[in-house]
């Protein structure tokens, strides 16, 4: 059975919940083989052995991820010759998907981004045009290579070896080009991560004022979710740009959305429309939020948001 | 310093948007044409490095005729030249073809940086600067919400989930910018009637060199298979709060087996 390798996300040693989902949808077209980049692959190893993954390519080399984005597809394209696997699966996230596309060329392959699901011959389903159109694709030459929507399906156990398997790759003098010198860390806490959050709770317009997210933040924390933002808030600059849900933001596909104070502009919708449950929260009966919501308050939200943090806080 | 500034032209976005039946492709005619958005945050922070260390930028697009509307707005905006990629035989080209396409004029044109929006509001695939780079083994500085020159030196932080990374590289190379890097600027009515002077080349498929085996539809390394509306969602439960709300929402979590 023809391998088909899966780029581990990872942080710390810790494996992301989306490299568990690429695992658990990458058992039904071949055998699981994870790519681990960089330095923790041991700590990582019981996870992707957990969650299917027959073996374990490790490019440990610490100059690895020193650059932009290039090491990495160089790695990938190495194994994609080594290995002639069915397919390669990325997370689509911002990086991952710069991972595909360049992968893609390196292999002159097909490349689909933002998949949100995956038929028999590795028919892709897409959702564009903000939600509103649901598309079948396909990749017709070369490897495909699938960068998948964190969520897009649950994830389930189904150990296997994960037996690891050293890789060394030569960088190329152009995969060194772009430098990283410094990480800078912003402080936000404990959350989990925005996209591979299971909950997200995300503050709009009517939020009224940066020190008013506490409130939003205060309800995430209670929920254990991530916190996220409309446009119009980033745009006030209440909340940082990375959190901005939307078209020109993040796409999130959580099981569960609360818009809060958030009218439901086609801008925002398009980051938020395929997640599972949707509940708003907004004083204007008219917002085009209620349209997309399971559940709406019709409501102030410095009334309903606090008694909602109380009520969450007494069922605990 | 020469700057190339690579734009698209998408369907706007408060439109109603739609595929061809027929191919599947993007139907371009029936809605209108916009600038793609952060392609304007593009244009601005290429017209901020040219005004802060001289050079001059030049515009770039791929698409049909229409696309000369997105040119013109760029040139507006303060931009020196534009050149315009069209040719019937690039209907339909995937990402990977078009990453090819361009590299082609980017390479005859010359540059010393080239600057894209992060990604596009129509595809939002957010994979274009990346092949770029690949294809022109150059320095992928991407997602920056900061871009500094520094003689032949740039460097950008990069926007990342924890933060961003500061990063470095030698010019040449490829930029894509995130939106709120900069505040692009409204073209003045001397900019709209000084654009109606500046040059713009066409380039067809065979004037950029391109091979058009590669290219277009039929050439495509991907196919849509079939498309469909999304089913509406069904209508939720909307309550008016009566002092009530938050325990209401809650009970829906707790329904729900959120809490």
């Amino acid at each position: 059975m023809a391998e088909i390798l899966v780029l581990a996300d990872h942080t710390g040693g810790e494996v992301k919940k989306v490299t568990c989902e690429l695992l658990t949808l990458a058992r039904q077209f071949g055998e699981p083989a994870a790519v681990w980049i960089g330095s923790g692959a041991e700590a990582g190893q019981a996870k992707l052995a957990e969650y299917g993954a027959a073996k374990v390519y490790v490019a440990a080399d610490g100059e690895l991820v020193d650059y932009v984005v290039a090491p990495t597809a160089e790695v990938l394209a190495h194994l994609v010759a080594a290995k002639s696997p069915a397919a390669v699966l990325v997370a689509a996230t911002a990086e991952g998907k710069e991972v595909a596309g360049r992968l893609a060329v390196k292999t002159d392959s097909g490349v689909l981004t933002d998949v949100v699901g995956l038929g028999d011959g590795l028919v892709a389903e897409q959702s564009i045009f903000g939600g509103a159109i649901i598309v079948q694709s396909r990749v017709r030459s070369g490897v495909p290579v699938i960068a998948v929507r964190p969520n897009s399906t649950a994830p389930v156990a189904a150990p296997a070896a994960a037996t690891m398997e050293p890789v060394s790759v030569a960088l190329s003098d152009t995969a060194k080009a772009a430098k990283i010198t410094e990480r800078v860390v912003a402080q936000r806490g404990e959350r989990p991560d925005l996209t591979e959050a299971a909950i997200v709770i995300s503050g709009g317009r009517g939020v009224g004022g940066a020190e008013n997210f506490a409130l939003i933040e205060r309800l995430a924390d209670s929920l254990g979710a991530a916190v996220g933002a409309s446009r119009a808030a980033t745009d006030a600059g209440w909340y940082p740009h990375q959190f901005q849900v939307g078209q020109t933001g993040k796409t999130v596909s959580p099981q569960l959305y609360m818009a809060i104070g958030i009218s439901g502009a086609i801008q925002h919708r398009a980051g938020m429309q395929t997640s599972k449950t949707i509940i708003a929260i907004n004083k204007d009966p008219e917002a085009p939020i209620f349209e997309l919501a399971d559940f709406g308050v019709v409501g102030d939200l410095f009334k309903v948001v606090p008694q909602l943090v109380d009520e969450i806080e007494k069922r605990k | 310093m020469n700057i190339v500034v690579c734009l698209k032209q998408v369907p706007d976005t408060w439109a109603e948007r739609k595929l061809n039946p027929s191919d599947s492709t993007l139907d371009r005619e029936s809605v209108d044409g916009v600038m793609n958005e952060i392609d304007e945050y593009a244009v601005e922070e290429a017209l901020r490095l040219t005004e802060a260390h001289g050079g001059e930028v030049t515009v770039l697009t791929m698409g049909p005729e229409k696309a000369a509307e997105t040119i013109r707005k760029a040139l507006s905006m303060g931009a020196d030249k534009a050149v315009h990629l069209v040719d019937d035989a690039l209907h339909g080209s995937d990402a990977v073809q078009t990453s090819y396409a361009l590299a082609q004029v980017l390479r005859k044109i010359g540059f010393d940086l080239v600057i894209l929006g992060s990604e596009s509001t129509d595809a939002r695939m957010g994979v274009l600067a990346a092949m770029l780079a690949e294809r022109l083994s150059l320095p992928q500085l991407s997602l920056a919400n900061k871009v500094e020159i520094d003689g032949t030196t740039a460097r950008i932080q990069r926007q990342t989930d924890y933060g961003f990374d500061r990063v470095q590289a030698s010019l040449p190379a490829v930029v894509s910018v995130v939106e709120k890097i900069n505040e692009p600027r409204y073209p003045s009515f001397k900019g709209i009637m000084a654009a109606k002077k500046k040059p713009v080349t066409r380039l067809t498929v065979a004037e950029a060199e391109i091979d058009p085996a590669k290219v277009g539809l039929a050439a495509a390394l991907t196919e849509v298979t079939g498309f469909a509306q999304r089913p509406p969602r069904q209508a939720g439960v909307i309550v008016k709060d009566e002092g009530d709300g938050g325990a209401k929402a809650a009970g829906f979590l707790a329904a729900q087996k959120f809490i």
